[in-house]
């Protein structure tokens, strides 16, 4: 009962912080609703019994990608951002069509039934901690994350080769 | 006891949330913070299965997406500081030079 009030609030300002992000005229306040958003995100996890991927998601998204959004954000003048439309032409219809996606999920997923959803108490998990997910991350899933590396600098070397002026300009 | 539903409800929503971004602003940067909404929506799924079938997989899945993404907000962050130097807006809908 106290997890399901708990899951309700999380869940609240969760949606209700998405919708301001997606509706601010100002970046930045995007940006700060955001933040709020990834702070009760991280709650969710803690929920689910995820304690190290609610750190993560704490230092990599709000420490780390959010920070560099705001960062491009003040970089780039947005001073023109308050005599303009903030939304395009159709976004009436854009809307409607969302609300039918979202409708439809939420009646498929109200209907049926889910395998796993039984009714099992909320517990601590002994295969589920920090120690196991290390060693999946680094036995079972080393090729992947390897090439989640390679990812990172190319992103690395790829923002910095774009972002940089050019020497003979 | 949370049913499992409830979480795949609230991504769902979120997600709903992030595509309606995606498709009416016409600023780039909350167009790219909708991406961001729309890949946690996914997380939550991920991280609410991996508990309720007693799975690791999903919580590691989890850690490549928040890789991909990181990486995503970089390049994306890069070529939105050129268009801006290029064109002087942030406005998609003014990203029009390839139209025919």
């Amino acid at each position: 009962m106290v997890n399901q009030l708990i899951f309700l609030y999380f869940a609240v300002v969760i949606l209700a912080s998405a919708i301001l992000t997606i509706t601010r005229k100002n970046p930045v306040h995007s940006v700060m609703f955001m933040l709020l958003l990834f702070f009760h995100i991280a709650g969710v996890f803690v929920l689910l019994n995820a304690e190290f991927l609610a750190a993560v998601q704490l230092i990599v998204y709000a420490g780390a990608i959010l920070i560099l959004y705001l960062f491009v954000v003040m970089l780039l003048n947005v001073d023109k951002e308050s005599a303009s439309a903030r939304a395009n032409k159709y976004w009436v219809w854009m809307v409607v069509f969302g609300t039918v996606i979202a409708a439809e999920i939420l009646l498929l997923v109200s209907r049926g039934t889910f395998p796993a959803n039984i009714d099992r108490p909320m517990r601590f998990a002994a295969g589920m901690g920090v120690r196991e997910l290390g060693e999946a991350l680094y036995k079972q899933y080393l090729v992947p994350f390897e090439i989640a590396s390679v990812i990172l600098l190319v992103g690395l070397i790829g923002a910095v080769t774009l972002a940089k002026k050019r020497a003979n300009e | 006891m949370i049913p499992l539903s409830w979480y795949v409800m609230l991504s769902a929503a979120l997600f709903a949330i992030g595509v309606v971004g995606v498709l009416t602003r016409r600023n780039i940067f909350i167009i790219l913070m909708s991406i961001e909404l729309m890949l946690n929506a996914a997380n939550i799924n991920l991280i609410a299965f991996s508990h309720y079938l007693q799975s690791l997989t999903g919580q590691v899945f989890v850690i490549f997406v928040i890789t991909v993404a990181a990486a995503e907000a970089a390049v994306a962050l890069a070529i939105i500081i050129l268009i801006a130097r290029n064109r002087g807006t942030v406005y998609v809908d003014e990203f029009n030079i390839l139209k025919g």
